[in-house]
């Protein structure tokens, strides 16, 4: 069985501020910064393994959308957004 | 080109979301015979599950900077798929060698060294 | 000697570069070094690396403007194809492999951009190979912070009226925009409406192109 679904639609959640040396899919410019989810996507074999040929269980994917200006301090226009997906493992639920 | 002006030694090189950069060069070209075998060797070998499209991304990334900047875009993925193809023990280091070394005595040019 | 594309033009109408004809690169040399050695080893064989080139090939952005065109002129199909756009594609008819495919609509309100930061993820297997700009360093790393200014130099301007979503290729997903359907084209058929859906609409740097 999968990992279920943490996070509905909706959920404001933050990206964890880590730095690992090696393959990930989470960019630096989205680390530390909160989002909404867009939308839970799907559980995929987990990147941070495929990458290095280990054997890779699932992690759940989702689409999370970003303020510009929480991202960059402002915007070229208010509203304008980013939207990426981010694995679960990189996501806290905003209290 | 310039390199990225990121000194955080965490944020790896290809991490480049947001860092300034200039306009957007618009020149193209058409992929060449050797590109597009690349492209089709990268496809194979991941659909006989050699590797993933992961492992890929990971032997580009640490090629480090330099690779992005100095060599072309196929150049790099040929590159990491031999990467991941010794990786995973398809062929050895020892039988890449040999079989270079073989080709370049073919011809000086890339017509001259398939093997017809 | 053999050349065995030196006569033939690109789909594009270019040549293509000489590489046949220039000195052996090292680089050259490992491709071809990989590809005997797979095939010694039947891992692949020669027809198989040739089919998969003529099926790359295949792949255009005609294919995208052929969706795109039946969503304009079909709303069961759009509902379809914004709720699962691999499967409408492949409804179509198009083999896009195991690609996982999104399409993001454009509307009077919102404008979608399509970038890949981290690589250059692209909806290869429905539009094919993607341009050069696509995986430059300049359009990686501006498109996230400003995507009005890269727009810009695309030719493509728009009002503050309108939101712009960058849509940053991270991870499993591509994205491909449905771009808004153009006024004056009510009375076009499918076969016309797609002549007018460019490659860089549906990656968001363009806009379809007014009918004559």
């Amino acid at each position: 069985m999968g990992p279920r679904r943490m996070f509905e639609p909706g959920t404001s959640v933050s990206v964890k501020k880590l730095q690992p040396p090696g393959h990930v899919r989470t960019p630096t410019y989205l680390r530390g910064k909160t989002g909404i989810i867009e939308r839970a996507i799907r559980p995929f074999k987990n990147p941070e393994q495929l990458a290095y040929g280990l054997p890779a269980g699932e992690k759940y994917l989702y689409r999370v959308r970003f303020d510009m200006a929480e991202i960059w301090g402002s915007a070229e226009v208010p509203g304008d957004t980013v939207d990426a997906e981010i694995y679960e493992h990189w996501l806290e639920e905003m209290s | 080109m310039s390199k990225s002006p990121s000194t955080d030694p965490a944020r790896r090189w290809h991490d480049m979301g947001g860092d300034p950069a200039g306009e957007i060069p618009m020149d193209g070209h058409d992929f060449a015979l050797w590109e597009k075998r690349v492209d089709a060797l990268m496809i194979l070998g991941s659909l006989k599950g050699h590797f993933t499209v992961d492992g890929l991304r990971r032997a580009l990334e640490d090629m480090g900077e330099d690779a992005f900047e100095t060599m072309t875009y196929y150049e790099r993925w040929v590159a990491a798929v031999n990467q991941n193809l010794i990786e995973a023990g398809v062929y050895s280091l020892e039988e890449l060698a040999t079989k270079m070394a073989e080709i370049k005595s073919r011809g000086e040019t890339y017509g001259a060294a398939q093997d017809v | 000697m053999p050349h065995d594309h030196a006569e033939h033009l690109s789909p594009s109408g270019h040549p293509y570069r000489q590489d046949n004809d220039g000195p052996l690169t090292y680089w050259q040399t490992m491709e071809i070094a990989i590809r005997e050695l797979m095939i010694e080893k039947g891992e692949v064989s020669a027809a198989e690396v040739t089919a998969q080139i003529e099926a790359m090939d295949a792949r255009s952005p005609a294919n995208g403007a052929a969706v795109v065109a039946r969503a304009w002129t079909d709303p069961d199909f759009k509902a379809r194809l914004l709720d699962d756009a691999s499967a409408a594609s492949r409804e179509m008819g198009f083999d896009i492999g195991p690609m996982n495919l999104l399409a993001v609509e454009n509307t009077s309100d919102v404008h979608n951009l399509i970038v890949c930061t981290l690589c250059s993820c692209y909806p290869r297997n429905l539009l094919g190979l993607p341009p050069d700009w696509y995986k430059t360093r300049e359009y990686r790393s501006r498109a996230v912070r400003e995507p009005r200014a890269v727009l810009r130099e695309f030719g493509v301007q728009l009002p503050e009226t309108k939101t712009v979503r960058v849509h940053d290729s991270t991870a499993d997903m591509r994205y491909i925009v449905l771009p808004a359907r153009p006024s004056g084209t009510e009375n076009l058929d499918t076969h016309a409406l797609a002549a007018l859906v460019t490659r860089d609409s549906m990656i968001g740097t363009g806009l379809p192109k007014d009918p004559a």
